[in-house]
Parts: C-alpha cells; structure tokens; sequence
C-alpha cells in the first residue's frame, strides 16, 4: 500500500509534475521581466503623460486591473480567431500575463513617481542638473524604492496566477496534475503535491524580493 | 504630610524593572497615603513614567511589591489585575481617548463593559463627570473634534468615572500648547483639594510648590531626593531638584 | 453584425442569472473570509507562540497557493475525502472565503497596528480584560480602517470567482463560455462578459465606499 503510493509519487507524479514546473518558470520569467518593463511605461505615462497619454494609459489600467485574467486570456485565445488572429497557447498565456501585469505594476511605479516630492527635483534643478539626470540619478532611484514592495507582490502573483495558462491549455504545473488527477482519480494527493511545488516556488521568490529589498533600504526612507 | 502616622493607602518596594538590558527602575520604593500628592520630577529617561506604568501593572516588574489597602495582587491573575486597575486610575501624557468613541462614550464605556453598569445609568455617571471637568457641552464630540485641554480632561473624567482610590498622572500638561496647560491644572488642582490621592509626574514648578506634599526627584531609575517642596526648592538648598528646575525654568523663559 | 447582436441579446437572461450567481458567490465569500480573518489576526497580534504559528500557517499556505489549485484539490480532493458533497457553487464560495480569509487577516492585522499602542494601554489602565479592549476598543477602530483594504479584496474575489467555471458552477464565466461553444461568438460575448465584470467590480466599490462614508467618525484620520 505504502509502496504502492510511493512509485505512483515517484515514477508518475513527479516526472509529469518536474515537466510541468519548467514549463511554468518558461511561462513566468518573459512575463514578470516584460510585464515589468511594459509596466514601468504605462506607470510613467500615468503620472507624466500629460493630457493625451495619461487618460489612455489610466484607462488600460483600469480595463485590465477591473476584469478577470481568465477573460483576458480566453478574449486573446478563443475570441481573437474571430477576427482572424491566431495565438498558440503558450504565447496567449504569456501575452496575457504580461499586459495583466503591466497593469498592476503601473500602479505601484505610477504611485511612486507621484510620492517624490517637489523639493527633490526643485534640488536637483538648483544643483544644475538635467532633466534627464534628474530623473535618472534623484527620481528613479526614489520611485524604484517606493514601488519594489508593491511590484514584488505582483510577480509573486504572477508566479500563482500562472497556473491560469491550464484554461487555455497550455499545460503547466496545473495543467500536468490535472492530467494526473483524472488519470488516477488521485485528486488529494496530486494536488496537495502541486500546493507544495508552488508554495516552494512563491516562498523563494518572496525570500528573494525580501532580500532584495533589505539591500536597497535606507534609513528612514518611505515611511 | 497630612496623615503620616497611619498606614499607607499603597505601598510599593522595590520595584525593578529591566528592558533590553537596560534597568530602567533600580529597586524604587515609596509609600502613598490617602490624600496625599506626590510629584516626580526628574530628566527624560529617568525612569518616572516606567514607574506610574508599574504601578498600574501596566509594564510588569522584575522584582518588587505593590500593595493597595494591604492587599497584594498576582498580575498573572487577570481577574485581580483588572480588579486593581480598577482602583488606580490611569491619565496618560498624549491622552490615550478612544478615537471611536465620543467623549461621554469614552467615559461610559468601562462603566457598561467592566463596572456593568446599565445604559442609562452609565450615561448619567459619565455626564456627570464630564461636567465635573467642565466639559458637558462637549459630550457627544469625537476625540478629533476636541483640543488637547478638552482631551485630556476627558481622559481624567473617564478615569475619576471608575472611582479610583489612587489616580496616577504621567505628564498631563506636556503634549499640551502653552496656553491650554491651566484648563488642565485647574482640574487637577480641585482634585487634590477635594483630597484625592494622586502621584503625578510634571514639570509644572509652581503647581508643584502649590499643591505637592512630596517631591521625588528620579534620575537613572533611582530616586535620589525626596523631601517637601518647601525643603527641596528652597533658594540655596544646593538639591539636585533646585538644580533640575531652575534649569527647565530658565529653558521656558518663566520665573520659579 | 445583426446575428453577433442577436446573440448577445438572446444570451443576456442566461449570463445575468449567472451573475446574480456570482455576486451571492462573491458576497459569501467576503462574508467567510470575514469571519476566519478577524480572528486570524487577533491571533497574529496578540497570541502567544503556538497561535501565532497556527495562524502564519494558515496564511502562509493559502496565500501560496493558487485559487484553480485550492478549487481542485478542495472540491474533487478534500471536500469529498471527509464525506462532504457540495456542489460546485458552495464549494467554490467556500474555498474563496477561505482564501480570502488569508488575505483580509492581513488587511486587519495592518490596521490593528496601525493604532496607537496607547489605546490598548489606556483600556487595561480602565481595568479592561484583553478580550473586552479588542472586542470594544480595538476591533471596532481597525474595521473602520480596513474598509478601503476591504474594497479591494472585493474585486479580487470577483475576478477570481470567474476561476469557479472549472469545477462547472453555473456563474457568468461558465454561462459565457457555454454559449459561445455553440455560437461561435466567442469575441463580442467574452468582451460583454467582461464588461459586466468591470460593472460588478465599480458598483461593489462604490457601494463600500457609502458603507466607510456611513461608519466615518468625524474629524478621525488616520
């Protein structure tokens, strides 16, 4: 019985679950790195865009941060065939996440654009500096600082809501045990397994952005 | 002293407290008798606040006693200690209201949730006391809608409400701006003259000469002067506690 | 054009009953994550060692978890292993409350420290039990500063309700999804549903936002 469990674990569910975790980190790294980037643009548009970019830009925040993923992904999978565009899976599930993404993070870098306060640019201009310098040397490191713990958050949602490619299926981690689990019927244990994998990977990536963010602390800043 | 010869009212010995390896009291002993006023004075840091606190069992000591009427309490007994907090009322230095309550709330609440007392019953109490401040016009405003005066004389009704036998005040003037400090002395001032027992830590030097019965003065968690404020303030006494206030004194620019 | 529009007007009762599923759904929920979160973070706060763990446990595994994941393992796995039958609904109205249970903890634990210390201090001093200062004292302030959290937990729990489809509970997504396998329509009715979601999630905010109007005590910034 006990030995029964234990080749079904190894020689089943760990092999189709292993398959499924490297498919799920080549679903998350494009997503979190361009979602971050596609973010930090729609972030800035946000607080610097002026009177044309900045409505645009607040409108494709709140169009993707007010509706489900799962929409989102069956729009770009099963609806854009409509209208003649075809995606596989996997590029659906990515494209999704990262304009999904970028959403979210743009309020985290909108919000820390907008919390630099006047006199630090007011500084920097009275030192001589460019705008440019400005915004490289006193305004991006500031708001990067502010927005690290909101996006950080972000990608460890990224990492679960991943598991959101099975609906359009592209078979990762989920995918895999749910292929699993309906062979076997194993629905407890499979999926008790794949809570594991992915409290494993969300843990490691918080420790990380934990880390990260204790490297970058100064004294007294952001609170 | 005005009742020297009998038994202290509360009774504290030896009281020590450390935090983070620091000893913040170094074994403090005092005895309080009924309708007396004792005032602290003594630096920043130098343990009277932590003292107060331990009175009220509300930072526990390492070592030491504090008895009330000859009755000793076991902290670790929640029914005994909120039994004696009940007893030895507490006013805080940045007030402590609860901000979701109005006033007369803040007042009635532990009369209704500890006391049990009934609805009505409890408002009448705490209307009374909040008038006994001068405050019954403000009863039904928020701890934000009042200045610092009115706050904290609501924090002294909410506490005279329980009918402490003992009322402990721990800087009651020093959040306040210069002018709304006498609405606040005033009220403390017709509490000691209506003989309440009371240990106030201030720096408020001609209150203190006025209605204090005993200075301590504390430094490095030690008192290291006690005395009348005749003995301990008088010109050329060479105490340490002239020493204290003549320098706050001239720091707030005012004559002793 | 005219039979894309025929479609959608003929899908919109069925989508709408589907939505009338969502929201009890989603108000469920709130409701249970409600009622596992308060004492969640009580706990955290002021318990000793064993509560605390048993309470960062809790939090930390639904909150890394993902929700398709918990759906699975608690409506074909768990649900069914101890003997309950629920339907899919329940089910999934169960393991969102549960999650969001996680979640609001941590929105509640914020507020709660957010307070000044002196206000659990100024309740002992009145000779207050722990117990009565959180349940009179504490808990009502860290409510009220928990709203605005509170509102945006209510549009994650809605986007993630559209996940309750895979264990086939008969809410907007499903309905959506089963209307347009046989119209072909998938493009204008995923783009309808998802503007009804966008309505549910703007008139639930607004609605909590009359709710933390309503309970405001005047002059009281935090």
């Amino acid at each position: 019985m006990i030995s029964e469990e234990l080749t079904f674990l190894l020689q089943k569910l760990v092999p189709a679950l292993n398959e499924g975790v490297l498919m799920s980190i080549k679903l998350i790294v494009p997503s979190a790195v361009l979602g971050l980037a596609l973010g930090v643009v729609v972030g800035s548009l946000r607080a610097y865009g002026g009177r044309f970019f900045s409505p645009l830009a607040n409108g494709y925040a709140a169009l993707f941060r007010g509706t489900p993923l799962v929409i989102q992904l069956f729009i770009l999978y099963f609806g854009l065939p409509n209208i003649g565009i075809y995606f596989k899976p996997y590029t659906a599930a990515v494209l999704g996440f990262i304009m999904c993404s970028a959403a979210y993070h743009s309020e985290y870098i909108r919000g820390g654009l907008l919390s630099i306060r006047r006199g630090q640019v007011l500084a920097a201009q009275a030192l001589g500096f460019s705008t440019f310098r400005t915004l490289v040397w006193i305004i991006i490191p500031q708001a990067f600082r502010r927005a690290l713990p909101g996006c950080g958050n972000e990608i460890v949602y990224l990492i679960k809501y991943s598991s959101l490619a099975y609906v359009v299926t592209c078979f990762e981690l989920t995918g895999q045990a749910k292929i699993v689990a309906s062979e076997t019927f194993r629905f407890s244990e499979v999926f008790m397994v794949v809570g594991v994998y992915y409290l494993a990977l969300v843990t490691v990536a918080s420790w990380g952005l934990r880390r990260l963010e204790k490297r970058l602390e100064i004294p007294g800043f952001g609170h | 002293m005005k009742t020297n010869d009998k038994t202290p009212l509360m009774r504290v010995q030896g009281l020590s407290v450390r935090l983070g390896g620091r000893e913040i009291l170094k074994s403090v002993s005092l005895d309080l008798y009924e309708g007396e006023m004792k005032v602290l004075i003594g630096p920043s840091g130098g343990g009277k606040s932590t003292l107060l606190q331990c009175m009220n069992y509300l930072i526990l000591s390492d070592r030491g006693e504090i008895e009330l009427e000859d009755r000793h309490v076991d902290p670790h007994n929640a029914r005994e200690l909120c039994g004696f907090r009940q007893q030895v009322g507490m006013i805080f230095q940045d007030f402590n209201l609860f901000d979701h309550l109005t006033a007369v709330d803040n007042v009635s609440i532990a009369l209704r949730k500890v006391r049990g007392m009934g609805k009505t019953e409890a408002r009448d109490r705490a209307m009374a006391e909040l008038s006994r401040v001068g405050l019954s016009d403000k009863a039904r405003l928020y701890p934000a809608e009042l200045s610092g005066g009115q706050k904290q004389r609501v924090s002294i009704a909410r506490a005279l409400a329980m009918d402490p036998k003992v009322m402990l005040l721990d800087e009651p003037t020093s959040a306040l701006d210069p002018e709304l400090v006498s609405e606040v002395l005033t009220v403390i001032r017709s509490l000691a003259q209506n003989g309440m027992t009371m240990v106030m830590a201030t720096h408020q030097m001609g209150f203190t000469r006025a209605l204090a019965d005993e200075v301590l003065f504390m430094q490095e968690g030690c008192i290291i002067e006690q005395g009348s404020p005749k003995e301990l303030l008088a010109e050329g006494s060479g105490t340490r506690t002239l020493d204290f206030c003549s320098q706050i004194l001239e720091v707030e620019g005012c004559t002793p | 054009m005219n039979e894309t529009l025929t479609v959608l007007l003929d899908a919109l009762p069925f989508v709408l009953q589907g939505a009338a599923v969502t929201v009890t759904a989603v108000v469920g929920a709130m409701f249970l994550g409600l009622f596992i979160g308060v004492p969640l973070a009580v706990g955290q706060v002021y318990g000793g060692r064993a509560v605390r763990f048993v309470c960062d446990t809790y939090v930390w595994f639904f909150r890394g978890v993902p929700i398709l994941v918990l759906l699975f393992l608690f409506y074909f796995g768990l649900f069914n292993f101890i003997g309950l039958n629920l339907n899919a609904v329940a089910a999934a109205t169960i393991v969102l409350g549960m999650t969001s249970g996680a979640y609001q903890s941590q929105i509640f634990r914020g507020s709660i420290l957010s307070l000044p210390k002196g206000q659990l201090k100024a309740a002992r001093a009145l000779g207050m039990s722990d117990a009565l200062a959180i349940r009179a004292i504490i808990l009502p302030q860290a409510l009220r500063l928990s709203i605005p959290g509170w509102s945006n937990e209510y549009s994650i729990i809605l986007k993630d309700s559209a996940l309750a489809f895979v264990l086939g509970a008969s809410e907007i997504m499903a309905r959506t999804h089963f209307v347009a396998s046989r119209t072909y329509q998938h493009l204008p009715l995923y783009v309808s549903a998802a503007v009804l979601y966008f309505l549910l999630t703007w008139a639930g905010v607004a609605a909590l936002r009359v709710l933390e109007k309503r309970v405001r005590i005047k002059g009281y910034v935090h």
